[in-house]
């Protein structure tokens, strides 16, 4: 049952910027669109977003909707899933695609409701299958599970950034660019008053070479601050599991997984977790992975290549010592 | 006088939800007794909604989705002060899918009548999508905002809330009725008191049915569910664990010469 309709991606913008899942997402959907034999399609909103049509031709789209317009500038939910609603209902696209940002969170679920179709959040693989119907798989219950929305069009996922890989960019690639006019029309209920940007602490986990990882296990806030030093020695970016955000330790921008940030460390440590499946799918290509906890049964052992059985509270402030001697000999040496 | 709704959700205690797993075998879940406890998420929700109550009038109402057991979870909101519990519960409205669900308790809602808010948790330990809030506002019609971290203003016929964003947040100005999504940010949630158990005690949770929401089975659970699970397979590990072992200090030392091997110092 194939009927040729397209694959869409809601591009993801902010302050101008093509945020990084959006070609991951359009490479991806022509991968999808190519086993339907069919085209794919961007729906790009904003002001001043015609700079960025050229990746997303390069990336794999046929066509953009692309929605150019100071009233667009800022992120607005009921108007953006009006938009967004109209054009869906107007050219039926099979699947549409959102990256799992704060905004694509807030506006998928939004329109997939308007939408009356259903949506599946923070995939990590996507996949046709015989029946030309999207496999979705997330993680859950230390596997994972496939999700299809076999009826109801369009097949809705989520993304996070990094699950897809950046697309090669195709030579000389062009395609279609439909504009989107106004009015878009505000009802008022909702009204962004302020857009405050905040400089993240620590190193951004994206590109840290080491990451060390703490969950329930770590215990308590003191037992976090041990972690949190031991990963500044070791130069570390700081993540951490669901728990640590539930308890207050961590701030939910550093939770590593699923739905959260998905990273590609040389070198993993993971302090007082117990290898969830929802966080170890978060962290790819790992060299060398290693992992701290007090329970010998723990299923975080069956995925390690290193493992210490110990209580971290203990143990950590140990391993900073040994640090902090290596250090001293190394660097009197130079 | 403010009426709120606070959604709320049993989930599988996560300390021990690593419980659960897939079997590899039958490639169904093994039932695993894990206790059911009050999604964390939500008990902010409903602590937001609790604070609101110090500075204005409110009269607050819990409502859950869940099988009859999840009534307890809905006791436990009315011992740390709601003044209301519902639980939609009914076999009908098993297996929803986050769709399903927020159409259930969207009809709840509606069954309440007059509304200004509904606060929610973002999302709950276990399914984790994070859709069920936004969908419930498109049901309702009603605005939402999602990921609030703060509630700066709540008096008047409009709230402004700051909600979260990567690097920093957005403050917003919204219009009652609004639904509201929440994180752990937004507050450091109240524990059970003795004396509000006790008061606990005396009220009384209502129980809705298919029949009481006056809605098709076909809307709800499984056959209600745009969604389905089709497979469900366990994870396969390409790693082999070498443990490092020996006394503390030893252990220590190992870990050291494996993070100098791997360029880590």
């Amino acid at each position: 049952m194939n009927d040729n309709n397209p694959v869409w991606v809601i591009a993801d913008q902010e302050d101008c910027n093509l945020l990084p899942v959006t070609p991951q997402l359009v490479g991806q959907a022509r991968i999808l669109a190519d086993v339907l034999e069919t085209s794919v399609e961007v729906v790009l909103l904003g002001d001043g977003v015609g700079i960025h049509t050229e990746k997303l031709f390069a990336s794999g789209t046929d066509r953009i909707y692309m929605g150019n317009d100071p009233d667009l500038g800022t992120y607005h939910s009921e108007v953006y899933t009006d938009v967004i609603v109209k054009l869906a209902k107007e050219h039926n696209p099979q699947i549409v695609l959102m990256g799992s940002t704060s905004a694509g969170r807030e506006l998928a679920p939004l329109v997939a409701a308007r939408l009356k179709t259903g949506l599946t959040a923070h995939c990590i693989d996507l996949s046709i299958n015989q029946e030309c119907i999207l496999e979705q798989k997330i993680p859950a219950y230390g596997g994972e599970i496939t999700i299809v929305c076999p009826e109801r069009r369009p097949q809705m996922a989520t993304v996070a950034q990094g699950v897809f890989p950046d697309p090669f960019p195709g030579e000389g690639r062009s395609g279609e660019i439909v504009s989107v006019r106004g009015p878009f029309l505000f009802s008022g209920r909702i009204q962004t008053l302020e857009v405050v940007t905040e400089e993240p602490g620590g190193i951004p986990l994206d590109t840290a070479s080491c990451i060390l990882a703490g969950g329930a296990g770590v215990g308590d806030l003191d037992g976090w601050n041990q972690i949190a030093e031991l990963a500044t020695v070791l130069n570390a970016g700081l993540g951490c599991t669901r728990p640590a955000v539930d308890e207050g330790w961590a701030e939910l921008d550093t939770m590593i997984g699923q739905s959260g940030k998905m990273v590609s460390p040389k070198t993993y440590l993971g302090i007082g977790l117990s290898g969830e499946q929802q966080h170890m799918v978060g962290i790819a290509g790992a060299k060398i992975m290693i992992a701290i906890n007090s329970d010998k049964k723990s299923p975080v052992f069956d995925q390690v290549d290193y493992g210490i059985i110990d209580d971290c509270r203990g143990f950590v402030p140990v391993v900073l010592e040994k640090i902090r001697q290596y250090k001293e000999k190394h660097v009197s040496c130079r | 006088m403010l009426k709120i709704v606070v959604c709320v959700k049993a989930v599988p205690d996560p300390k021990e939800a690593g419980k659960l797993k897939i079997d590899p075998v039958t490639k169904t879940l093994l039932r695993c007794d894990v206790p059911m406890v009050l999604n964390p998420l939500d008990k902010h929700a409903l602590e937001g909604a609790l604070q609101i109550k110090t500075e204005t009038e409110a009269h607050i109402c819990v409502l859950s989705m869940g099988p009859p057991e999840a009534g307890k979870i809905v006791k436990e909101c009315m011992a740390l002060g709601a003044d209301k519990g519902i639980l939609l519960s009914d076999p009908c409205f098993g297996g929803a899918d986050a769709y399903a669900t927020a159409y259930t308790l969207a009809m709840g809602v509606q069954k309440l009548g007059e509304v200004d808010a509904v606060l929610c948790g973002m999302a709950s330990s276990d399914g984790a999508t994070e859709w069920v809030g936004p969908e419930m506002a498109i049901m309702l019609d009603m605005p939402v905002v999602t990921m609030v971290k703060e509630i700066t203003m709540c008096n008047g016929e409009a709230w402004e809330v700051k909600a979260t964003r990567e690097n920093g947040y957005r403050r917003m100005r919204v219009k009652l009725p609004a639904l509201l999504t929440v994180t752990r940010d937004l507050n450091m949630p109240r524990a059970l008191s003795f004396s509000g158990i006790i008061k606990a005690r005396k009220k009384v949770i209502t129980q809705w049915n298919l029949d009481d929401l006056g809605i098709s089975a076909e809307t709800v659970g499984i056959k209600g569910s745009p969604t389905i699970v089709t497979e469900m397979c366990a994870v396969k590990n390409t790693r082999k664990v070498a443990f490092l072992e020996g006394s503390r200090e030893e252990k220590a030392e190992l870990l050291l010469q494996k993070l100098v091997e791997g360029g880590v110092l």
